[in-house]
């Protein structure tokens, strides 16, 4: 009896397995801030409240969602490294891009401050003083739109990190949260984007040394896939996230997102 | 993490199982019903393969043997990669949509699992085998209905098998991220919130979260004890 009534149950939990297409939604690319962040918990079910379609994000990093949508599996693209995204439209593989939001990103480093970067208005600066100073530095490594950004700052303070990979330089390969658990953990300093940084609950030792400089600004795009590449790609319902998003009310509920008292994102749509 | 850290994953534990709130409850029941399905399909393909390749006797045989012990270790990112290639739009079977959803979640986990069911019933049912072949050989049963006798001899054995593929299932997260892309109430289980809930610096609730999926395994393995014994008792 016992067994029948086992293998009974573990029959029906195979069957019932929920299948997709059932219910209408679209599939979303997008990254590993924005989730972190907790944007996307405040922000789609209002989506879904006003129009009936579920949007499913898939938060990995920039280049890897870009990834996603070339080879179809996502509706929609929602990212923050503006020349991909160009890329990605100019390749076709995009119907068009659209200014979403943006914040800034921040340079976080130990209360210690071994480099001596404290206050500093200038990033490339800070930069290379934490280069010069060998201190330790936790970098993305995942080709993210923070890691693309890290490295044109590095550019531009003219230091070598593949030199230094392994050494003070060193790539952790994952996410933002998972790069600042890290960097806590190994007194490293690091760059990431202010609204995951808020929302980090294992900051330990870490605080924010570098913010301000114009050169961290963050901007965030969002693309509809191309359906002519593409056909499985679900027009109609993927252009309704992106026409919410960028309408007042969209743009108004990005605005309303705060972590802590301090607002994450400040819509910047250009009302088109 | 420290010794607080541990005490409050306790409590965020305790808290959690007291308070069942609905999004975990719908987190573990998704994360039970994909390595429970995927169980099922790896032993539905493995039990008769790893039977077949201990009854048979075929050219070759030596190097099925090692590949389905070496299968054992598939990394699940590995598996999970090639998953996710056949099931992207851009892959073989991208038409059937299936990535990003449960089910590809249960392919990914009976991928892995196959092999361990399958090597694991080979040597137990060698074994046997090498206990009963002269009596089965004398009754006149052939290899086909040996296969069949065998496996229901050693089913208390083989269950061992299945709840070591059952543990690997459930305790991954390299494939399911990939094929399931942890998508909030679509396809995110223990593992995938775990590693989101870590990734976000909440050390304690990521905690506290392993342990219940700890004592998930548990439960399913107490089940399957009770299920044994009971067996047991009923045919001696």
């Amino acid at each position: 009896m016992l067994r029948r009534a086992f293998l009974v149950t573990l029959i029906t939990l195979f069957v019932t397995l929920p299948l997709s297409a059932a219910e209408r939604f679209i599939t979303v690319a997008s990254t590993t801030s924005t989730e972190n962040s907790g944007l996307f918990d405040y922000l789609l079910p209002k989506f879904t409240e006003k129009t009936g379609i579920e949007a499913r994000v898939v938060a990995v990093g920039t280049g890897q969602a870009i990834e996603l949508a070339r080879k179809g599996d996502a509706d929609v693209l929602f990212v923050h490294h503006k020349p991909s995204e160009e890329k990605f439209v100019a390749d076709g593989q995009g119907v068009k891009r659209f200014d979403v939001m943006y914040n800034d990103f921040v340079i976080v480093g130990p209360k210690s401050d071994p480099a001596g970067v404290k206050g500093m208005k200038d990033a490339a600066g800070a930069m290379k003083k934490i280069a010069d100073s060998d201190s330790p530095f936790a970098s993305r490594g995942d080709d993210s739109g923070t890691h693309k950004m890290e490295l044109g700052l590095w550019k531009n303070a003219g230091v070598d990190v593949k030199a230094a990979s392994g050494g003070w330089y060193r790539e952790t390969g994952s996410g933002m949260g998972a790069t600042l658990n890290t960097a806590g953990g190994m007194d490293a300093y690091a760059l990431t984007d202010r609204a995951t940084w808020l929302n980090f609950a294992n900051k330990g030792d870490l605080e924010i040394v570098v913010e301000g400089d114009p050169k961290l600004f963050n901007q965030y795009g969002i693309i509809l896939v191309n359906p002519e590449k593409h056909p499985h790609v679900k027009v109609k319902d993927g252009q309704a996230f992106i026409d919410w998003i960028l309408s007042p009310e969209g743009q108004q509920v990005i605005n309303g997102y705060e972590i802590k008292g301090h607002q994450a994102f400040f819509a910047n749509a250009s009302g088109s | 993490m420290n010794m607080n850290d541990f005490s409050a994953a306790f409590g965020t534990a305790l808290h959690l199982i007291i308070h069942l709130d609905t999004d975990l409850v719908a987190i573990v029941l998704l994360s039970l019903q994909v390595s429970l399905s995927a169980v099922l399909l790896a032993a539905c393909i493995g039990l008769p393969i790893g039977a077949a390749v201990a009854v048979f006797r075929f050219p070759g045989r030596g190097v099925i043997i090692v590949l389905l012990n070496a299968l054992m270790g598939l990394p699940p990112v590995v598996v999970g990669l090639m998953v996710y290639l056949m099931l992207s739009r851009a892959g073989p079977l991208g038409e059937l949509g299936l990535l990003f959803t449960p089910m590809a979640m249960v392919i990914a986990q009976s991928l892995l699992v196959t092999p361990i069911i399958a090597a694991l019933t080979r040597q137990t049912v060698a074994d046997l085998h090498d206990e009963y072949a002269e009596q089965l050989r004398s009754m006149g049963v052939g290899p086909l209905r040996a296969i069949g006798t065998l496996l229901w001899d050693g089913r208390f054995s083989l269950l061992t098998g299945i709840l070591a593929g059952f543990g690997r299932a459930s305790a991954e997260v390299g494939a399911v991220i990939i094929v399931g892309g942890n998508i909030n109430h679509v396809t995110r289980v223990m593992t995938t919130t775990i590693a989101l809930e870590t990734s976000k610096g909440n050390l304690a609730l990521a905690l506290g979260l392993g342990l219940i999926l700890m004592l998930l395994a548990l439960a399913v393995n107490g089940a399957a004890q009770v299920l044994r014994d009971s067996a047991q008792r009923a045919y001696g």
